[in-house]
């Protein structure tokens, strides 16, 4: 979900050069002419097969981030739209980056109607949302869904997703792919040498052990991209202290990160640089580099989220069997099991407040939670998107079905946090401080300090826009 | 006559000033306006602050250390690329044998010009991906280099070790501007009349002398344009350092420099008028540079 998805910044930054200087000056240009264009969208007569009250000539125009899932599947969606309102002109526009083609439409209030705002350039939600330029999505959840009318559509979206998406009571954004995050291993390579995957900190630091003796790398992380560890050590943290340690994190309460679980799990991960068992250089590498080695069977353990397996299709061989394990529990007086996941979901589709056609909007996204849209993407991205019962008739990738099972195993143990997407600059300086600790310049105990003065700045600066959950 | 001359003149800057007044004049006009707003860059909304945006500069570490980093680089990359370019400019031109007081270029000075010049016909971008494969810990040019020649124990992964991230910026900053310079100090020396290097020579003035007594005095114009261009470029630094560092802008800050948190400002935290207090900031911090290095490297014209 979220700040660990900032990574892929390396070619785009050399395009921004030329871009950045002259764009924050144009966009300039647009603000201060101000075109404040508040028109209502139209909203038609609901009906049984039209309970959103979609105006069906009404052009549909949808953007959407064309990255590792492609755009196919949008094009499908839309053929589906098309097919409830022959009458109405579907405009689509695959692209990769979001935030720069997005922002000076949003400005000029000349907004499409959906945009699937993902990939390395979103625009930031919590900016969108102070500035009540996003859609809350309420209507459509509550609205009757398309397989079954006698269901609403809030039900049929798996676990946790809009929970994990409710800010301040409102949803304004539908998270449409499945990811969990864990320590992603092969259980081919581990089955081959007999490695069992620990279920304790303790039992993983000894099979770490292990693995050095036998001339395998125990671990590696994305080097240059530290922010990978922040939903390792969330994971820690929430199993050891319980959802509320969690909660009171997102929540910016005064030394939430002075929480003992806090600490405990800084000491844990500290532990796995302090050990030796980092792949030497990983602090240099890029998450590609470092995904390579993993893939390559240099290294034993990775932390990851879901779509690491397709990030590195080509790359991992035949007989690798992509597979998460929960991250192991630090002690036994944890408050949550092992199996406890953090798994939420990404790629975040929205509707525009002052798009022209925001009702048929929600209907796209009411079309993208069929069954049948459902099926589609699954089979054409290999991902799962949150949909209960999706995808029955598809073979899974061994990391999916893997992630299938973790989620399963979890039950109602899965849990996610916000800070991230909430307040960007904080989740930056908490990656920082991760590289620091993981190249150990500085101690868990330091690395506390400075989050907790990372988040302290962050609470008391009134001119950020503060989200409860 | 005279009065028709003025009104086709003025008929032919009408297009061109105008373009410049609505493309260039404006947009800086109103960057300055929207650095006293709190514009998040996503609407047409923007209230007046004051200097609130300017107020936050000074409690900002990142800002600081982004200043801190821009000051080295301006300390460092246009003194050494200047000498060096002038280094190498000096010996392809009269590092040659000397026939009878005269001077001469160096064999295949023309083959080393094209080989320094190489770097500038790549874009900003792939020389960043090149150069950090360069640096790559483990299987990188420069570490397998080191490995080769028995020097083993100076491996580190550079743009990751706090202390030498920057040097490794540096070095790639000046590799990648260096061949500009050398061509642009060797067309300068060209110029240099040979009688006056004859003379020189006949008066009993070594290589080095002839150097810094004439060369260089009759270069010089070329080296404060040389400086001015060289010193935007170290204020600015944004490309290679996105590309190539940690974070980017890491380790821990030790790369932050000013185009990058005016950036992330702007398109990752929606900060756009926090961005645009940056980017006045760094418009005055380039015109007091250009303005120093002019005043300061002001030498008496010698005209010929």
């Amino acid at each position: 979900m979220s700040s660990s998805l900032n990574r892929r910044k390396l070619l785009h930054g050399g395009v921004s050069l030329a871009a950045m200087g002259g764009t924050t000056w144009l966009l300039g240009g647009c603000v201060t002419s101000g075109s404040d264009d508040d028109a209502e969208s139209a909203k038609g007569a609901a009906d049984e097969t039209n309970p959103l009250g979609v105006l069906p000539d009404k052009a549909l125009e949808v953007v959407i981030f064309k990255g590792g899932y492609g755009d196919d599947y949008a094009k499908f969606n839309e053929s589906l739209y098309q097919k409830r309102f022959p009458k109405a002109e579907v405009k689509h526009q695959g692209i990769q980056t979001i935030a720069q083609t997005m922002q000076p439409r949003l400005v000029a209030g000349d907004a499409p109607d959906v945009i699937d705002n993902a990939g390395d350039s979103r625009l930031d939600m919590a900016t969108l949302i102070s500035g009540k330029q996003v859609k809350d999505l309420t209507e459509l959840l509550d609205a009757p869904s398309i397989d079954d009318p006698k269901v609403k559509v809030r039900d049929t979206i798996t676990a946790g997703v809009i929970e994990s998406n409710t800010v301040n009571g409102a949803v304004y954004q539908l998270n449409y792919v499945s990811t969990v995050f864990g320590f992603y291993y092969n259980k081919k390579l581990f089955a081959d040498r007999g490695w069992t995957y620990p279920t304790t900190w303790d039992a993983m630091l000894t099979l770490c052990g292990e693995i050095k003796k036998a001339g395998v790398a125990p671990w590696t992380y994305q080097g240059k991209y530290p922010g990978y560890w922040t939903e390792q050590i969330v994971t820690l943290i929430g199993k050891a202290g319980g959802l509320d340690a969690v909660k009171a994190i997102d929540n910016l309460e005064p030394n939430a990160w002075k929480q003992p679980a806090v600490l405990a799990a800084a000491e844990a991960l500290y532990q796995i640089a302090d050990k030796g068992y980092l792949l030497s250089g990983t602090e240099g590498l890029t998450h590609t580099e470092a995904q390579t080695a993993w893939a390559q069977g240099k290294v034993a353990f990775i932390p990851c989220g879901s779509w690491v397996e397709n990030e590195m299709k080509g790359i991992i061989p035949t007989g690798f069997e992509t597979t998460v394990g929960a991250t192991p529990s630090l002690s036994t007086s944890d408050k949550l099991p092992h199996q406890a996941l953090y798994a939420g979901s990404s790629e975040s589709f929205i509707v525009p407040a002052q798009g022209k056609n925001v009702q048929g909007g929600l209907e796209f996204l009411r079309i993208m939670l069929s069954l049948e849209a459902g099926n589609k993407f699954a089979e054409l991205t290999g991902s799962l998107p949150v949909i209960k019962g999706v995808a029955k008739n598809v073979t899974l990738t061994p990391g999916l079905a893997s992630a299938r099972e973790a989620l399963s195993a979890a039950g109602d143990n899965v849990f996610f946090f916000k800070l991230g997407d909430w307040y960007a600059e904080l989740g930056k300086a908490i990656g920082d401080a991760n590289g620091a600790l993981m190249t150990k310049s500085i101690t868990p105990a330091a690395w506390a300090d400075r989050v907790q003065k990372a988040a302290d700045k962050t609470a008391g600066d009134s001119s950020i826009t503060k989200f409860k959950r | 006559m005279h009065h028709g001359r003025r009104r086709f003149i003025a008929s032919m800057l009408v297009l061109p000033l105008t373009l410049y007044g609505v493309f260039v004049l404006s947009p800086y006009a109103q960057a300055f306006y929207l650095s006293l707003t709190d514009w998040r860059g996503f609407s047409a909304q923007a209230n007046f602050v004051g200097l609130d945006n300017f107020a936050r500069l000074f409690d900002d570490e990142l800002f600081w250390r982004a200043l801190r980093n821009n000051g080295i680089l301006l300390a460092v990359v246009p003194a050494l690329t200047v000498a060096l370019g002038l280094f190498i400019a000096a010996l392809l031109n009269f590092g040659g044998k000397r026939r009878s007081g005269g001077f001469a270029h160096a064999g295949g000075a023309n083959f080393y010009k094209v080989v320094t010049f190489f770097p500038l016909l790549l874009s900003v971008s792939i020389v960043g991906v090149l150069w950090q494969f360069v640096y790559t810990p483990n299987n990188g040019l420069l570490n397998g280099v080191l490995d080769a020649v028995g020097l083993d124990g100076l491996e580190r992964s550079w743009l990751a070790d706090p202390a030498t991230a920057l040097p490794a910026v540096i070095v790639v900053m000046i590799w990648s501007s260096l061949g500009f310079y050398v061509v642009l100090f060797s067309a300068a020396m060209q110029s240099v009349p040979s009688d006056v290097l004859e003379a020189a020579a006949l008066d009993g003035a070594g290589q080095v002398a002839t150097f810094w007594r004439v060369t260089l005095p009759l270069v010089w114009d070329s080296v404060q344009v040389a400086l001015v261009y060289l010193g935007v470029a170290a204020l600015d630094g944004f490309a290679l350092i996105q590309i190539m560092t940690v974070g980017p802008g890491g380790p821990d800050g030790a790369t932050e420099v000013l185009a990058l948190s005016l950036w992330r400002n702007a398109f990752s935290y929606g900060r756009f008028s926090y961005a645009t207090a940056m980017g006045v900031t760094l418009f005055f911090l380039t015109m007091t540079l250009a303005l120093l290095t002019f005043r300061v490297s002001r030498r008496e014209r010698i005209e010929l």
